[in-house]
């Protein structure tokens, strides 16, 4: 009775916004069609795909296309890059725009402020193409400005784009230079709710600048850095194809190849699509466990959780 | 004694603040030099380039860069082409995305949860590259401009950046009285939520414009028609893969001291080319983006509060 009762308000309540529906239409045809339709594309990681049989009259193959994928050469490879080029990543660049961001908000006047904003912004409208073009003339061992100047004090021009151990700090510093800026936006927000009258009192109790930086400011970030750190961590395995690929070459594969790459080479240049599926599906379905388990270990200890 | 440690809090105070003022100097030159030597490059001669001469301002300064560019006619193909999907991109992602994060947005809406949930599984879990491919081969949108349009109509973040600024900052009971005098949800949105809402349209549409500008994978992997390449994809030709020269020298081929001579004069040309191509394809952007920059922080904050 009850539930017959719901059901004639739910309709009710749908006649009288249907409007609202048709609102949302567009949208969700988008996702259904381009987002979980091809969800369903993923069992080719489980055929062995050809184009004229489709993903029905493909095959089974079970787990074939995985036991090939742990068993290649290349397997340990990219596995070992993807993790040491966000590690790295980690390591490096998540400081910087939380440092940012706490010596800027000492800047005194509101246009000085301002003005470097403004520049630290800059690096993150530069397309990724653009990025890794100025990087390759930049390091280029016989012009390039970097090595003009390490040979201009006095060092051995260094080939950083041929150089198998050299690739993962270009990586790295090129994106610090091109996020750290806009990185810190978040945490300047976060700096603008600082209670006033705390730095103030912590004034008159005759605290230098360091440590009401130290006492007031930064503990007002750390529920901002908990979350953008757990967000990081849980994409440890999701280093993108978009930049390695226009960094890398065959000189440095070895130091670049990462996993998203190796998806891209093996289903777009190899056209092995079932192989390659499989390795993207084994990517994916990590970087979900490492998101949870991120998720999980944030709100053990601080209470801060994504969902 | 008070007055003493008061003094010392002052000096060490003016220390740390010398300090501060010399780590944000050097990270704001470390910023900008790329963005200045690139500039100053495209308009210097490119042997002043090339044996490390040119440091800041342009040596010998010329436009014969600009005068290749200009005649290299693709360039304005995939700039043209760049226009369109910027444009035309930008305005299908508003007309998909806005009615659909109002809708969400109303907290009568039947099912709210549901759809909700929809939407944001999407951002965690995907086909990836193959699966994606595979269906827009069958849809028949590889190879036209639909491709680079419709797939990324809506971004399910920035769904959310505008659902919580419509349901945070459209009050309620203006809505309420909109009802009460016959006005349908449709209308609503159009005469009454839309002309409150000019942040968040700026927000989402910088957001998709600079997504549109920059991209270059999705037409690299989507497109074979050169005619229909954006500009960032004839970029990756210019800049990124024009490696033939290093990979000449690292062979150790023998050359003539001529065909030397002429190899290197072609290189430092085509690296002042590069330049020049930097700048015109970044200038737009580098001029829009300080006037914008303030919708930028606040699609960050609203993205940044949860609800």
């Amino acid at each position: 009775m009850k539930s017959v009762k719901t059901k004639k308000t739910a309709l009710r309540q749908i006649r009288a916004h249907w409007q609202l529906y048709v609102m949302m239409l567009p949208a969700i045809l988008a996702i259904l069609v381009f987002s979980y339709k091809p969800m369903y594309g993923i069992i080719i990681a489980f055929k062995k795909y050809s184009f004229r049989q489709g993903y029905w009259g493909s095959p089974w193959v079970g787990l074939e296309n995985f036991r090939r994928l742990f068993g290649s050469y290349w397997f340990p490879i990219i596995l070992r890059n993807t993790l040491t080029l966000s590690v790295l990543s980690l390591v490096v660049g998540f400081p910087v725009p939380i440092l940012l961001a706490l010596l800027a908000n000492e800047l005194g006047s509101e246009k000085v402020k301002r003005t470097f904003q403004t520049v630290s912004y800059a690096p993150h409208f530069i397309s990724t193409v653009v990025l890794c073009g100025m990087v390759i003339l930049f390091t280029n061992p016989s012009h390039g400005i970097i090595n003009l100047l390490i040979r201009a004090m006095g060092g051995e021009p260094v080939a950083f784009m041929q150089e198998q151990s050299m690739f993962k700090w270009v990586y790295v510093l090129s994106g610090v230079w091109q996020g750290s800026g806009w990185g810190a936006i978040i945490y300047f927000a976060a700096l603008s709710g600082v209670d006033q009258s705390l730095l103030d009192a912590a004034s008159v109790d005759g605290a230098s600048r360091l440590q009401k930086i130290l006492y007031v400011n930064l503990p007002v970030l750390v529920p901002t850095i908990v979350v953008m750190l757990v967000l990081q961590c849980g994409s440890l395995l999701g280093v993108g194809y978009e930049k390695v690929l226009l960094l890398q070459n065959s000189l440095n594969q070895e130091s670049s190849e990462v996993i998203s790459t190796y998806v891209y080479r093996m289903g777009l240049v190899n056209y092995d699509y079932s192989f390659s599926t499989a390795a993207g599906l084994f990517n994916s379905v990590c970087n979900a466990a490492v998101l949870v388990v991120a998720n999980t270990v944030s709100r053990r200890l601080t209470n801060a959780s994504l969902w | 004694m008070k007055r003493k440690h008061r003094m010392k809090i002052g000096l060490r105070d003016r220390v740390f603040l010398g300090i501060v003022y010399f780590v944000l100097a050097v990270y704001f030159l470390l910023m900008l030099y790329p963005l200045l030597y690139v500039a100053s490059a495209s308009f210097s001669d490119p042997k002043a380039v090339a044996g490390g001469e040119m440091v800041l301002w342009p040596v010998r300064p010329s436009l014969s860069a600009y005068r290749y560019v200009f005649h290299y006619k693709e360039i304005w193909v995939g700039y043209a082409n760049t226009v369109f999907y910027t444009v035309a991109g930008t305005l299908i992602n508003l007309a998909v995305t806005l009615p659909c994060a109002y809708a969400l947005s109303r907290r009568d809406l039947y099912g709210r949860g549901v759809l909700l949930a929809l939407f944001m599984v999407t951002m965690y879990v995907s086909g990836g590259l193959i699966p994606g491919y595979l269906n827009l081969n069958d849809l028949g949108m590889v190879n036209t401009r639909w491709a680079l349009l419709l797939p990324g109509a809506v971004s399910v973040y920035n769904l959310i950046v505008a659902r919580t600024f419509f349901a945070n900052t459209i009050p309620w009971e203006l809505q309420e009285a909109a009802w009460l005098d016959g006005c349908s949800d449709a209308k609503a949105f159009v005469h009454i939520v839309l002309p409150l809402s000019a942040p968040i349209v700026a927000v989402l549409a910088i957001y998709y414009g600079v997504g549109h500008w920059n991209a270059y994978f999705n037409a690299m992997i989507y497109i074979r028609d050169r005619a229909l390449y954006p500009l960032q994809v004839f970029l990756r030709e210019i800049l990124t893969q024009g490696q033939f020269m290093a990979q000449a020298l690292q062979g150790g081929a023998a050359y003539t001291t001529e065909e030397m001579a002429v190899m290197i004069k072609q290189a430092d040309t085509a690296n002042m080319i590069k330049y020049a191509v930097i700048v015109v394809s970044a200038a737009p952007m580098m001029a829009v983006y300080p006037f914008i920059q303030k919708y930028f922080t606040k699609g960050v904050m609203i993205g940044s509060v949860k609800g």
